[in-house]
């Protein structure tokens, strides 16, 4: 018989009871019994970043972990972003820069440009040229996905120190 | 409302991606949905002499397995895109393979079950029985079989040579690459049991013809099969061409009364889809002492890989037509073998043809110059045709229509290209980089591209209900943002802004007449299609507001959105949506036999293409240990006659040159000697990061407004992608001191055995730019 598993995954914010098959991916959750189709699968090996979530706050592929690996944990995917249907700031800066275009893409990099800001990252666009290298696209040439992650890093800096201040 | 043609709008189809809500071919799901995996060769070339299928169809889950057997007899997918004289005959790709396997990758059965999972779990256990055979890998090997052999050319070759002073000659081989989107193919199927037919979603590009191709295939009315709009991750020639699974899934759910779903992977992907781009030029070019061209010759073997697919033999066509560029060649002869191997089949990548000939015609220029002691820049001025000269017609054809090239000022697009340049510093940039020993080099390449192929494309535009501005248009959406450019071109009309305006793309029952995506085509055509249809439907609303206002056609104007009389301030006004509600029947506006609603067809023809052109720049660095290349600097300069919306033209450029960097210096589809693939990942198909990608610099030249098309528009699709192989060669041989690179990609091992006859860092170039 499969080897099914009761788990229970808390998706932006929401908490779901899943009975999962222990090869089923994080990714396929999501997408086929969450219907949260946002993550997508641009190679299903680890490289591409079009899967990106943040698991406990920190970006994975969610193609390389399995579903009961996320039993009791956090995730975020990029349909918990918008607040309704007022798009954060990043994603009104992807729009503003033109940092998509077939938007496959778009979810692992906002995922992961989520996570670094989330962590303080600065507004260096060499750094932030860095970072985003870890995921691919195809058909951006990444300029605009570089600006538009560089604004985004220094308006919440500012913001963070007027908040300190 | 200003006018919205030329604006940086906002992109229409951002929001829903941002936020997760967009929808692709694998996003759409249904109750009791089947899910197939395709059995693949696992040999390069042999005889199947048994497919057993007991243990896949024994595994719990499995619904189906399927071989060619159970198909209708020799089913093969036909060409989409002719070239007189050439017949592919027995060389179309079967469906699924039956008695002999020709690639590894070609399908040969197909399993569907309950879940992904357990498809391919069941794949796995469907046994092959396949007498290997000799697989042939290299076209041009001497034992080739040729599929088509064809010339084209114009003027007396044979005397142009005879008479020269001086001939260059150059073998330049391009690698095996392709378009390789980030989203892999989908395509989900459901059945309608009263019709017998198909719903598709994720058939993307060219949905008209991929419809007439099931229909003929499933022997059905064409009115059952209905391809809806999707979202497409990335197209680039790849996507959307009919490949054996359009068949196979939809004849799945035919025959299994059931919804179906197909995920390719990317194994899949890297095997199964066209590849691209690999040739080998032989190229000849007679030049008079000062430089200009009298001739010039090209003799271009095609690997075609295993068979001719929906493309036929058009990449070969479109590289001899365009060969000689924006250049004034008094003669011209160009030959084309096309060969097929034991590898997978190739199609277009965009800048098909063009991208593989600029960097060899370039490459070739770059010689010539340092053979005659010239400046690489003065050699081009000099054979560079002026706007005196054209229309300019090459007694050629190319995707069946006459090769005119409409109008342009190639000249003052390189100075343009230049003084940038100059601005920018980077011939300093390149001069300190010497100073201080290291390999810096700087690149140039010049181009013509090709846009705006007809012969027709057809939309509607109606207004709805509330007022919207609704269109439906022959185009299709693969990420290029031709929604938003549409909006635009029809907001226009009304006065309107673009959020008033929807946009359905690639929907076969909305629009039965579409022709599709591709050729750099949609914002000409389509656009000159939406463009006209809205012209109709404005002119509509105007003559029925006059009824209503009480007032004469010609005395009421409509802006912003509303029908008024003119000069009349105070008088009554009628929005979108109360003339909407005048046309509806009943209404007693309409005049007895005046047809409900305010909607139009417009169908747009045009004979002849337009001809975009550009300049590509770039300084580059060769670390002299490795043989790496980092591209530091890169500038495109373009001709797009009006930009209708030019921060989409610069994403075009820039998406482009990214992807013409990774056939420069990355990509490429290897093979081992059985015909094994070496690259059947991304950890092996090296696509750039934002680390290989650098910011491009834009010179977006609207000088020179197509006549081929109202919008005066030239298409932006390929651009930035044509130059970026010949400008990177160049760059690369400037930085090493040689006079040109003889083939792509400049990996490291190409740059290592070409640095390897040079010592110490390169002489500078003679002249200023190389
Ligand atoms: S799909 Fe997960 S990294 Fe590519
Ligand atoms: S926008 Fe298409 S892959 Fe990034």
């Amino acid at each position: 018989m499969k080897d099914q598993h009761l788990v229970t995954l808390t998706v932006n914010g929401r908490e779901h009871e899943l009975v999962l098959e222990s090869r089923r991916t994080l990714a396929d959750t999501l997408r086929q019994e969450l219907g949260l189709t946002g993550t997508h699968l641009g190679c299903e090996h680890g490289i591409c970043g079009a899967c990106t979530v943040l698991l406990d706050g920190e970006p994975v592929r969610a193609c390389l972990v399995f579903g009961v690996q996320a039993d009791g944990r956090e995730i975020r995917t990029v349909e918990g972003l918008a607040d309704g249907d007022e798009l954060n700031d990043l994603q009104q800066a992807f729009s503003r820069h033109h940092g998509l275009q077939c938007g496959f893409c778009t979810p692992g990099f906002l995922m992961l440009a989520e996570a670094y800001l989330a962590g303080g990252g600065s507004a260096d666009p060499g750094e932030v040229r860095e970072v985003v290298s870890a995921n691919l696209c195809r058909c951006t040439g990444y300029q605009g996905i570089v600006e538009a992650v560089t604004e985004v890093a220094a308006r919440r800096r500012e913001q963070a120190a007027k908040a300190h201040d | 409302m200003t006018e919205q043609i030329g604006r940086r709008v906002p992109r229409k189809e951002d929001r829903r991606l941002l936020a997760g809500h967009a929808r692709f071919g694998a996003d759409v799901q249904f109750p009791r949905m089947a899910h197939v995996r395709v059995v693949r060769s696992p040999v390069a070339h042999g005889t199947v002499s048994r497919i057993a299928t007991e243990a896949a169809r024994a595994q719990p889950g499995v619904i189906d397995v399927v071989t060619a057997e159970d198909l209708p007899a020799d089913l093969r997918i036909p060409v989409r895109l002719h070239v007189e004289g050439t017949d592919p005959g027995e060389r179309l790709q079967p469906v699924l393979a039956s008695h002999t396997v020709r690639y590894v990758g070609e399908p040969l059965a197909v399993v569907a079950a309950e879940d992904a999972y357990l498809a391919e779990d069941a794949a796995e256990l469907v046994e092959l029985e396949i007498d290997e055979l000799p697989a042939r890998l290299d076209a041009g090997s001497g034992d080739d079989e040729v599929v088509a052999d064809f010339g084209l050319g114009y003027g007396d070759v044979e005397s142009a040579f005879a008479g020269a002073a001086h001939v260059a000659r150059l073998e330049f081989s391009v690698q095996r690459h392709s378009g390789v989107p980030l989203e892999p193919r989908a395509l989900t199927v459901d059945y309608v049991p009263a019709t017998g037919g198909v719903e598709i979603f994720g058939a993307t590009k060219v949905p008209g013809f991929n419809r007439r191709v099931l229909a003929q295939l499933l022997d059905v009315d064409e009115s059952v099969i209905h391809l809806h709009a999707v979202d497409a991750g990335g197209g680039f020639g790849v996507r959307g061409e009919f490949y054996p699974e359009d068949f196979l899934v939809p004849w799945l759910a035919r025959r299994l009364r059931r919804p179906v779903s197909w995920v390719e992977d990317r194994a899949e992907h890297l095997v199964a889809v066209n590849h691209s781009r690999q040739q080998r030029h032989r190229l000849e070019v007679a030049a008079a002492g000062d430089g200009t061209i009298l001739g010039l010759r090209d003799d271009v073997w095609h690997d075609n890989g295993a068979y001719v697919r929906t493309h036929g033999v058009i990449v070969p066509e479109l590289t001899l037509s365009m060969l000689p560029g924006p250049y004034r060649v008094p003669a011209y002869s160009g030959r084309v073998r096309v060969a097929l191997t034991n590898k997978t089949p190739c199609g277009t990548y965009r800048a098909p043809g063009r991208f593989e000939g600029t960097a060899a015609r370039e490459q070739l220029l770059d010689l010539v110059a340092a053979e005659l002691g010239m400046d690489r820049v003065e050699l081009r001025r000099r054979n560079l045709l002026t706007p005196g000269e054209l229309p300019h017609t090459r007694a050629m054809h190319t995707l069946g229509t006459e090769l005119v090239l409409d109008s342009g000022d190639y000249p003052r697009l390189l100075d343009r290209a230049l003084d940038t340049v100059d601005e920018l510093g980077w011939r300093e940039l390149v001069a300190r980089g010497r100073a201080q020993g290291r390999l810096l080099g700087l690149g140039l390449s010049l181009f013509l591209e090709k846009s705006g192929l007809g012969p027709h494309d057809t939309a509607d535009v109606e207004i709805t209900s509330t007022g919207r501005v609704r269109v439906h248009s022959g185009g299709t959406s693969l990420g290029q943002g031709i929604e938003t450019v549409l909006a635009q071109i029809v907001a226009d009309e009304f006065g309107v802004s673009v959020d008033r305006v929807d946009v359905v793309n690639g929907d076969t029952t909305l629009q039965p007449f579409g022709t599709g995506s591709w050729a750099s085509r949609s914002t000409v055509v389509a656009g000159s299609a939406v463009r006209g249809a809205g012209r109709a439907v404005a002119l509509r609303v105007r003559e029925l507001g006059a009824e209503v206002l009480e007032a004469a056609p010609e005395d009421v104007e409509l802006a912003d959105g509303v029908v008024r009389v003119r000069g009349a301030a105070t008088a009554r006004a009628l929005d979108l949506a109360e003339v909407w509600l005048a046309a509806q029947p009943g209404s007693p506006w309409l005049r007895d036999g005046e047809p409900a609603g305010l909607s139009a067809r417009h169908r747009f023809a045009v004979d002849r293409m337009t001809y975009p052109y550009g300049a590509h720049v770039c300084v580059v660095e060769v670390d002299p240990g490795s043989g790496g290349v980092t591209v530091l600097r890169y500038l495109v300069a373009y001709e797009v006659g009006r930009a209708v919306n030019p921060a989409l033209v610069e994403g075009q450029l820039r998406g482009g040159v990214a992807q013409g960097v990774g056939g420069a210096l990355l990509e490429e589809f290897r093979y081992d000697e059985s015909g094994q693939p070496q690259c059947t990942t991304f950890m092996d198909y090296l696509m750039p990061t934002a680390s290989e990608v650098p910011a491009v610099e834009i010179v977006l030249c609207e000088d020179a407004p197509a006549t081929t098309n109202p919008l005066g528009a030239r298409g932006a699709g390929e651009g930035g992608l044509t130059g970026a192989g010949a400008a990177v060669a160049s760059a690369v041989s400037d930085a090493i001191g040689r006079p040109a690179m003889t083939g792509l990609p400049l990996d490291p091992g190409s740059v290592l055995a070409a640095l390897g006859t040079v010592t110490g860092p390169a002489a500078a170039s003679a002249d200023g730019i190389p």
